[in-house]
């Protein structure tokens, strides 16, 4: 790693080092409970909160990598969570006992799959914009969503599942552990293997790619079903739990996802960005939720706060690394 | 005239970037009525100058004089209302917009209530467009003309104001010779008009047809002006980069192999018609011909890039179909594009990933990517083609472009092409680098590869070809052999005037 990148990946942790200090300082002043800020549950409880946006983050710094962007993706979170939920109580399902449990996994990740891999043919084939693709499919899913339960939640506890999603090994929760993986994983993919460079290839300089003989839009379809793959492990991780989905749930995901990625580092116009600055990104959004609670803030606060720090990191990211001073300022 | 007051005089300008002096102490007076040269390499400090003159940037040490007049330039605005207006390079033009529209951005003439004046935009444009002599109106939309017609209304917005100063930036870098002739024009219409004239230009030709001084720059330092009546290339060449550029004939000593690639009534629309030629291992073949005479077009059917409406294309004599790059990269083609920044490099990336772009599916182990394998490969084309860079870690957009241009080469070297085409082998690169490429092609020609070179330059065919192809307006027009062409018979050839066929 040279310098350069150490210093432009660093700047979001060295963001939640800041955040840390910040809200242990204020807490001891303005905390209502008279728990430590950096309590070590606490920690441990907030990187289980991140899992479910910052699994669906992982997916779209690929996607943002690669130069697209994907604004199904809390739909998608929705219906697979409905497919979970649902396929447990259907007759040859509920005869199985616990053995659905791994049959409604494979059948909710199959639906995030299968609408990823919707998402990435419409845009490799159509060949019109991402953001408009997926801000239709946006709404198609959802209406699918819709469709399914009408406004009415869908349930389903099953009490192994959220045995095994409360569960702590080594520590951390499993939501935590799958965040993680998922991490580790999709880290390894875009920086050792082919399909991880040309991602890379692409975002950055789409002609230059086709002109070295890459296969653009194979690399673009895979993306968007990793996204879903993704969008939809998150559904099972966090419906594993809760075990109840309301059509309404996952919006804005998609927003706070974006939010992660960029608050990260990963650039909007593509070809670069990384994974790892992406679960920086994920843990210091929910950090702030948390510390703002701590000290007292509501949630509508909270939002704002959160706003006004994006425009404000991504305007000294500009300021550092606007090239020499050429630039026209207007 | 003597003595006449300066129109624009700048005096010991330095301009300091952290690390960099850019400019040291640069001066340059332009008198009325004058076309004054201002040449350097890339990176001399052209720009910069420009935009010191331009107020977009603000110089440490000097000043400005208009009409001896100490002048404090703040931005291009304020420049543009003291008389000192840019022609740029790249064109900034609202396509969706009138050309009236154009020509008066940011100060159409308003009636009350902040309506515009539409009647008189468009009568004062007219006034303008008249005396440019142009074939369109105020009212035409700037995106259905040509380039030479939008660089029209460029310099027509330059003349919304009475100039004193009028700074050309490689004016003529996409114009065709019909089109450079009223560019010529206008500028003598402004020198007759006793305005100051800086022409920013890496072509000697125009310059020594144009120009009455010519100033030079070499690494942001004055290096002298000269009297264009008084001097030779030569010179101008010498004070640029310190020595002279050798373009002289080179025809290959080592014997030619078979051929490698042959091309039959070859057609594409409207772009190219029945272009047949061959090229053979050790051997360079040079295109030369205008802008739009279909050279790229042609090199970028074979490529895969455009599907051919008609004839053939055979590789060691067999016929091959091609109907993307993947096609022709397997089949050994490779092309080093127009434009290596937009179409041959992914900037963002280093150089060991850039040169490995295309083969680095095969330089797996197990389903990561082999680190090894591909600095390996790096580190042998980097030491073959002497490139400069820290190490393979480097942006390939930090790199200059005669090194950006051999990661380019290198990474199709890498992949051992039976054929390589080079489009613009030199474009954007600065003259000591330029030497080195073409002395990479000729070398890549004695170790047996097909080289195809398309060029803009006729020194730079001249000097690297074996055969040169002649095209015009999308036919080939003749063939010539290293020893028969002339300066004279090329300039005919490609300009349609059709040479005797006694080859």
């Amino acid at each position: 790693m040279t310098k350069e990148t150490i210093l432009k990946q660093g700047g979001i942790w060295a963001f939640i080092v800041v955040e840390l200090i910040f809200f242990s300082v204020a807490g001891e002043y303005l905390s209502v409970s008279d728990k430590a800020f950096m309590d070590f549950d606490n920690m441990l409880l907030l990187l289980k909160q991140s899992a479910p946006i910052g699994i669906i983050a992982l997916g779209m710094t690929i996607i943002m990598i690669n130069g697209n962007i994907d604004l199904s993706v809390g739909a998608t979170f929705a219906l697979s969570a409905v497919v979970l939920l649902d396929s447990m109580t259907w007759p040859f399902m509920a005869a199985m006992g616990d053995w659905s449990i791994p049959l409604a996994w494979g059948f909710a990740l199959l639906t995030g799959v299968i609408l990823g891999a919707v998402n990435g043919l419409l845009v490799w084939k159509t060949g019109v914009d991402a953001f408009i693709v997926t801000l239709g499919s946006m709404l198609g899913y959802r209406g699918l969503v819709f469709m399914y339960n009408g406004e009415q939640p869908t349930s389903h506890l099953n009490w192994t599942l959220v045995d095994f999603a409360e569960a702590q090994f080594l520590g951390l929760h499993t939501a935590t552990w799958f965040l993680l993986v998922a991490a580790f994983v999709l880290w390894f993919l875009m920086t050792r293997t082919v399909h991880g460079r040309n991602a890379y290839a692409i975002g950055n300089n789409r002609e230059a790619a086709v002109n070295a003989g890459i296969r653009v839009g194979p690399h673009i379809m895979w993306n968007f079903v990793l996204i879903g793959f993704l969008a939809s492990l998150s559904a099972v991780v966090f419906y594993s739990e809760s075990g109840s989905v309301n059509p309404n749930d996952g919006m804005l995901y998609e927003l706070w996802a974006i939010t992660a990625v960029v608050l990260g580092g990963t650039k909007l116009t593509g070809g670069y960005g990384s994974i790892i600055s992406t679960l920086g990104g994920v843990i210091a959004i929910q950090l702030l939720r948390k510390g703002l609670g701590h000290i007292g803030a509501d949630t509508e606060t909270v939002n704002l706060v959160i706003g006004l720090i994006l425009i404000a990191v991504l305007f000294l990211d500009r300021q550092l690394n606007r090239k020499g001073k050429e630039e026209l300022k207007i | 005239m003597t003595d006449p007051i300066p129109v624009l005089r700048l005096e010991d300008i330095v301009k300091t970037f952290p690390g960099v002096r850019a400019l040291d102490g640069v001066s340059l007076s332009v008198l009325p009525g004058e076309v004054h040269a201002l040449m350097g390499e890339n990176g001399a400090g052209k720009s910069t100058l420009m935009k010191v003159l331009g107020g977009i940037l603000q110089p440490n040490e000097g000043q400005i004089f208009i009409e001896e007049e100490p002048t404090v330039m703040t931005s291009p605005m304020h420049a543009k209302a003291k008389g000192v207006v840019f022609i740029h390079q790249e064109l900034s033009l609202a396509d969706e917009l009138s050309v009236a529209e154009n020509i008066f951005l940011g100060e159409l003439p308003l009636k009350s209530m902040g309506r515009v004046d539409w009647k008189k935009l468009y009568a004062d444009t007219d006034a303008i467009l008249k005396t440019l002599n142009v074939g369109f109106d105020a009212r035409t939309r700037v995106g259905d003309l040509s380039i030479a017609n939008q660089q029209m209304v460029e310099i027509a917005r330059a003349l919304t104001v009475d100039p004193r100063a009028v700074i050309f930036d490689e004016p003529t870098a996409s114009l065709t010779d019909a089109e450079k002739v009223v560019l010529f024009d206008v500028i003598s219409e402004l020198q007759a008009k006793c305005v100051g004239i800086i022409y920013i230009s890496h072509r000697m030709e125009e310059i020594f047809k144009m120009t009455d001084r010519i100033s030079v720059l070499r690494d942001g330092q004055y290096r002298g002006t000269l009297i264009t009546a008084d001097t030779n290339e030569d010179e101008v060449t010498q004070l640029m980069i310190g020595r002279s550029l050798d373009l002289s004939r080179s025809a290959s000593e080592h014997e030619l192999g078979d051929v490698a690639l042959e091309v039959r009534d070859l057609s594409c629309g409207d772009l190219f018609r029945n272009v047949s030629f061959s090229v053979r291992r050790g051997e360079v073949l040079g295109f030369y011909g205008l802008v739009g005479a279909g050279r790229t077009e042609i090199a970028e059917t074979i490529f895969g890039l455009r599907a051919p409406t008609g004839g053939k294309i055979l590789l060691n004599r067999e016929e091959v179909r091609i109907t993307s790059p993947i096609d022709a990269i397997r089949h050994g083609i490779s092309l080093v594009p127009e434009d290596r920044k937009a179409q041959g490099l992914v900037l963002g990336m280093n150089c060991r990933d850039n040169m490995t772009l295309p083969q680095v599916d095969d330089l797996t182990a197990g389903p990561f990517v082999s680190d090894g394998a591909e600095v390996a490969i790096f580190d042998q084309y980097r030491d073959k083609l002497d490139i400069r860079t820290p190490g393979w870690r480097q942006t390939v957009g930090n790199l200059s472009g005669g090194n950006q241009q051999k990661i380019v080469i290198g990474k199709w070297l890498s992949m051992r092409p039976e054929v390589l085409i080079v489009d613009e082998p030199t474009r954007g690169i600065d003259v000591g680098s330029k030497s080195e490429i073409h002395n990479l092609i000729r070398a890549l020609a004695a170790q047996g590869y097909a080289v195809i070179v398309i060029s803009s330059e006729m020194p730079e065919v001249l000097h690297v070809s074996d055969r040169i192809v002649a095209m015009f307006s999308g036919e080939v027009v003749r063939e010539f052999t290293a020893e028969e062409v002339t300066e004279d018979s090329l300039i005919q050839a490609i300009s349609g005037i059709r040479g005797d066929k006694v080859a």
